[in-house]
């Protein structure tokens, strides 16, 4: 609930500085801002012990590529997590979708790229507007539902799937070098990740739909009361979260040229994990789908670099693990703060 | 919250739907061991006429258990048996343990399981021996106390050496070479990686292996260690790859990056999923066994095990079809045969 009340407080404070000071205050106290700053240690850290990790064609490429399709899969899962619930079923989604997208090149020679594109996005959409459907109109919670989804779409996918492996030979040469192109030294997919990334922030903090997120997010009850759409906005989120997921399994597919059965697995847990580490409260209510895209970079560019470290495998998944649990403890230590904050400033008004 | 209460009468009908599913579920398993002739009453001796056969692959939708699997169905259906096949859709250590539980119940003659992990299913494995059920594992081994046979795709012996040989054959003898494997708790794949340590230092003393890292049979992760090895290891000269989904990965992550063509890489891989990467040149080659054949064998292993042909011992020997006769050799294992080396020459002659 940190950054939800901080916001609007700070935009309404006394305008005593110049803007730029109350930016830069603004930028420090962000719950993003300590996020981005491991990053950067990370970042700089590695390079340090092994330059060719940011200053070698491969290098560079790899540190703005690896973090891109999870980044869109975790504003989705942010988007969905604001509104206080979750979407567990986003790794089987992309599964489905990135199959689905090798399935199109081969039973459909010469279809258009955009069509693939738009066929991915719209399916993994209608998945996710399955899930949001049963958690507004069947009222069960959604960790429930999406956990069952998750389970149900990953049997589809391999029912559907069986024995058939996307091969890269099976794909067009231009959709698989989508997967590594760049424009400017930079990724392709990272402009799309990116692109999307302001799209949804922009959404998220300046119209009244998306603050209607936090609002619901913060209290369902209240925001019922108060009048706004509960049920569209939640359907909006999981279908945000669905067609997220199915355009990061298009992606996928250029990107790693085999699909299998069990493509995404896991992926729900690393989308939840991204947006916990950025930040978003796993309450629902508070948090940016900034901090979920950068916890979702620490996440994958930690995971690279721990091996360049010299930390042994085994070890690495214990580090992602006391990733998640510090930014959850830092997230209620802050919380706690704050109100206290909030009511030592109410009794100093009264 | 994330959980809400539902009310109490949902709760009481929810509690009668799930207690109904629980008879149903009792009622049919029950059935199922009574008409297959119920191994369950008939303890140690085994039935020599219940020629059901149950394929547990590591995980299903896995296109290598696809394979094998089928070489195994033509087998059973060779010998006019019931084939079956169940498994997890992830290949955790005890995901294996509900199927061979069920399969016990159902009271089949034989369970033909590629073991995720060496010990989490023994236990399993064993009530099942128990009960007279005959396990024969293949691929990836158990413990020997928890299984009656196992049929060895190629002896350690021989994949690392073919594996050590391609990769010196592609670098000139000498340099860094790194291992991308599978999970860390991989029985074949550490004993694979054992051998080719051993046989790398004797035979090309001037190649040194610098690293092992683990993809955990995951296109994602075996591509972003790869990159990894190659970053962290800048004189590495090839890479070796002892499983399926490792290569395939390196290989889609060498084919755009600035190693092409100078980092070399082989390994174990199937010829679908490495053509590209052989026509384009990112892959001079690359080795494997036939996985029908594995799977084939493997079925014919069962059989000899449930009609007593064989018991396992050392010695034994047993026709297997159109694959010949084969013998039971140390530690009650059977042998499939050397592998094979997949090139440019020849990739276009397979299709699996």
């Amino acid at each position: 609930m940190s950054t939800a009340t901080l916001t609007p407080r700070n935009q309404d404070a006394p305008k005593q500085s110049s803007p730029f000071v109350r930016g830069l205050g603004h930028f420090f106290k962000a719950r993003e801002t300590g996020i981005l700053i491991a990053v950067l240690l990370v970042i700089v850290v590695t390079t340090v012990k092994n330059p060719s990790f940011v200053f070698s064609s491969d290098g560079w490429r790899d540190l703005l590529l690896t973090p891109s399709i999870l980044v869109l899969v975790a504003v989705g899962q942010a988007i969905v997590i604001i509104t206080k619930s979750v979407d567990l079923s986003v790794g089987s989604v992309l599964g489905l979708t990135a199959y689905l997208t090798g399935r199109l090149f081969i039973d459909i020679p010469g279809i258009p790229m955009i069509v693939v594109f738009l066929a991915g996005i719209v399916f993994g959409g209608l998945l996710g507007l399955i899930n949001g459907a049963l958690v507004a109109f069947a009222k069960v919670p959604a960790m429930v539902i999406t956990l069952g989804t998750l389970y149900a779409y990953r049997g589809i996918n391999v029912v559907w799937a069986g024995s058939d492996r996307i091969n890269a030979s099976d794909m067009p040469k231009d959709f698989l070098a989508l997967g590594t192109g760049q424009f400017l030294s930079i990724p392709l997919l990272t402009i799309i990740a990116l692109v999307v990334l302001v799209a949804a922030a922009w959404y998220m903090k300046n119209t009244r739909g998306g603050r209607e997120f936090y609002a619901i997010g913060s209290d369902p009850a209240a925001a019922g009361l108060y009048g706004l759409r509960v049920v569209r906005r939640l359907l909006i989120a999981f279908v945000a979260s669905g067609a997220l997921a199915g355009l990061a399994g298009v992606l996928y597919a250029a990107r790693y040229g085999t699909v299998n059965s069990q493509a995404g697995t896991g992926w729900e847990l690393d989308a939840v994990g991204a947006a916990v580490i950025g930040g978003v409260a796993i309450v629902g209510g508070s948090g940016t789908v900034w901090g979920a895209a950068i916890g979702a970079v620490l996440l994958l560019t930690i995971n690279r670099a721990l091996p360049i470290l010299g930390v042994p495998d085994f070890w690495q998944r214990a580090v992602v693990g006391a990733l998640i649990i510090g930014a959850i403890v830092l997230d209620r230590v802050l919380a706690l703060r704050q109100s206290r904050k909030l009511l030592e400033s109410r009794e100093e008004t009264k | 919250m994330l959980f809400h209460n539902l009310g109490k009468g949902k709760t009481a009908r929810a509690g009668a739907v799930a207690a109904l599913a629980v008879s149903i579920a009792l009622l049919a398993t029950g059935c199922a061991s009574d008409s297959t002739g119920g191994g369950s009453t008939d303890a140690a001796g085994g039935d020599t006429g219940n020629l059901a056969v149950t394929f547990i692959p590591k995980n299903l939708g896995n296109p290598y258990f696809d394979t094998s699997d089928k070489g195994g169905k033509t087998a059973v259906e060779s010998f006019s048996g019931t084939f079956q096949e169940v498994g997890p859709a992830e290949a955790s250590p005890d995901a294996q343990v509900s199927y061979i539980n069920t399969a016990t119940t159902q009271g089949v003659g034989a369970l033909v399981v590629a073991a995720n992990d060496p010990t989490a299913i023994c236990d399993a494995l064993n009530e099942a021996r128990d009960t007279g059920i005959k396990v024969v594992t293949f691929d990836s081994d158990t413990d020997p106390e928890c299984r009656d046979l196992f049929i060895n795709q190629a002896d350690a012996e021989g994949i690392a050496k073919v594996q050590i040989d391609e990769i010196a054959k592609q670098i000139g003898e000498s340099g860094e070479v790194a291992i991308l494997s599978a999970t860390a708790n991989a029985t074949n794949q550490n004993a694979w990686i054992e051998q080719m340590k051993t046989y790398a230092a004797s035979e090309y003393p001037n190649i040194t292996i610098v690293d092992t890292v683990y993809g955990d049979d995951d296109d994602q992760t075996s591509f972003d260690k790869t990159a990894a090895l190659l970053q962290s290891h800048p004189n590495l000269k090839g890479i070796v790859s002892p499983t399926t989904v490792g290569i395939a990965a390196a290989a889609r992550y060498l084919q755009t990056s600035e190693y092409k063509g100078k980092v070399a890489l082989t390994g174990l891989g199937t010829p679908n999923q490495m053509r590209d990467y052989v026509e384009d040149g990112t892959v001079t080659s690359f080795a494997l066994w036939n996985p029908e054949d594995l799977g084939y064998l493997s079925a014919m292993a069962a059989k000899a095990l449930i009609e007593g042909t064989i018991t396992g011992a050392e010695g034994d020997s047993f026709e297997a079809g159109d694959l010949g006769s084969f013998k039971v050799g140390a530690d009650q294992t059977v042998l499939l045969g050397d592998p094979f080396v997949f090139d440019k020459s020849n990739i276009g002659d397979f299709d699996f």
